[in-house]
C-alpha cells in the first residue's frame, strides 16, 4: 500500500463484513515522541481467540473467492517495519480492536496519506452505519461523530445524499488542515 | 468554513424536496470492490470520483456503494452498475478516476454504457 490511509480502508472493511454498526477510527500523532497511532475499533462479531491468532497469517481467510488475506497481515508488517508494533484484542460477540503503532521518522516509514478520504468515503458509501472519527495531533483534536449529523439531519437527508457528501467532504478536509496545521506527514 | 449549521439548511431543503426522491428507489447500483486488492490497485480515487461526480451532478436516482472481492483480482479496481429496474450488471474493469467521470456521463446520466472500459473488451 501507498499510504497507511488506504490501510484504514482496507482493515475496516473486516469491521464492516463483521457486521459492525460503530466504528471508532482514531489517528494520534505525537511529533514530540515521534509516534504515529492508528486505532480501529468495532462492534462487531468479534473473533476467537485461535482466529486473533491466524488473522495476521497471510494464508488465513474467512472469504471463499481467494485463498489469501492480506490486509490485517501488510498492516502488521508495516508498523512493525518502522520500529512500531502492532495488536489486535477481540473477543467473540463483541467486537476488536486493532492499534497500530508507527514511528514516522523511520526510513520504512510509509506516509499517511489521504486519510480524510478515507473516512469520507467510508461514510458516504455505508450510510447505515456510524463512524466515529477522531484525528489528534500533538494538542489539536477533532472528532467527527456521524450520530451527531444523523441527529441534526434526521430522517429526510440521509448521509449519502449528495448535498451532505459535499458538506462533508468539505468539512472534514477544513478540520484535518486545521488540525494538522498544513504541514501533515 | 463549513459549519453543523450549515447541515441544518440541508436537512430543511431536503424536507421540503421530500416528496421527490425515496430511498430504495435509486435506478442504479454503482459498487467499487474495496477488498485489499481493489484498494491497493487504486480503488479509493475511483469511488471517490463516483461518489463526488454524482454529488456534483445531483444524481439522486444512482447509489454508490462497495463490496468486497469478487474473485478476479488481476482486474481491479473493479466496478459494478447494477440497473435494479431490470437487474442487469456492467462489469467495468482496470477502472481510473478518469474513467468513473466518464461512466458516470455516459453511462449513470445517459444511458449509454461504456463498451470499451467492461470486462469483455479487456479480457
Amino acid at each position: 500500500m501507498r499510504e497507511l490511509a488506504l490501510n484504514v480502508m482496507d482493515i475496516t472493511q473486516n469491521s464492516i463484513s463483521a457486521g459492525a454498526t460503530l466504528i471508532h477510527i482514531t489517528v494520534e500523532e505525537n511529533t514530540g515522541k515521534d509516534r504515529l497511532s492508528i486505532a480501529v475499533e468495532d462492534n462487531g462479531c468479534g473473533m476467537t481467540e485461535e482466529q486473533v491468532k491466524s488473522v495476521i497469517d497471510p494464508f488465513y481467510t474467512t472469504r471463499t473467492t481467494r485463498k489469501v488475506g492480506l490486509g490485517v497481515p501488510l498492516f502488521k508488517m508495516e508498523a512493525e517495519m518502522t520500529g512500531g508494533s502492532f495488536r489486535i484484542d477481540s473477543e467473540k460477540g463483541k467486537g476488536t480492536k486493532l492499534l497500530a503503532e508507527f514511528v514516522p521518522s523511520h526510513v520504512d516509514m510509509i506516509p499517511l496519506g489521504n486519510i480524510t478520504d478515507t473516512v469520507f468515503l467510508l461514510i458516504t458509501c455505508n450510510p447505515s452505519l456510524d463512524f466515529v472519527y477522531r484525528r489528534v495531533k500533538d494538542e489539536a483534536e477533532f472528532v467527527l461523530d456521524t450520530r451527531e449529523l444523523r441527529e441534526i439531519l434526521g430522517e429526510d437527508a440521509p448521509l449519502n445524499s449528495p448535498e451532505v457528501t459535499q458538506w462533508l467532504k468539505g468539512y472534514l478536509e477544513e478540520q484535518t488542515q486545521i488540525v494538522e496545521g498544513g504541514n501533515s506527514i | 468554513m463549513k459549519s453543523l449549521a450549515e447541515l441544518q439548511a440541508i436537512r430543511d431543503k431536503a424536507r421540503m424536496q421530500v416528496g421527490l426522491r425515496s430511498e430504495g428507489n435509486a435506478e442504479f447500483r454503482v459498487q467499487v470492490g474495496m477488498a485489499t486488492c481493489g484498494i491497493a490497485a487504486g480503488a479509493r480515487p475511483v469511488l471517490n470520483a463516483f461518489v463526488e461526480e454524482a454529488a456534483k451532478r445531483g444524481l439522486q436516482n444512482v447509489m454508490i456503494t462497495q463490496t468486497g472481492c469478487i474473485g478476479i483480482c488481476q482486474f481491479e479496481p473493479v466496478v459494478e452498475v447494477i440497473n435494479t429496474k431490470d437487474g442487469s450488471k456492467v462489469t467495468y474493469v482496470k477502472m481510473t478516476a478518469e474513467k468513473a467521470v466518464r461512466v458516470v456521463n455516459d453511462h449513470l446520466v445517459n444511458g449509454n454504457v461504456v463498451t470499451e472500459f467492461t470486462i469483455g473488451a479487456n479480457s
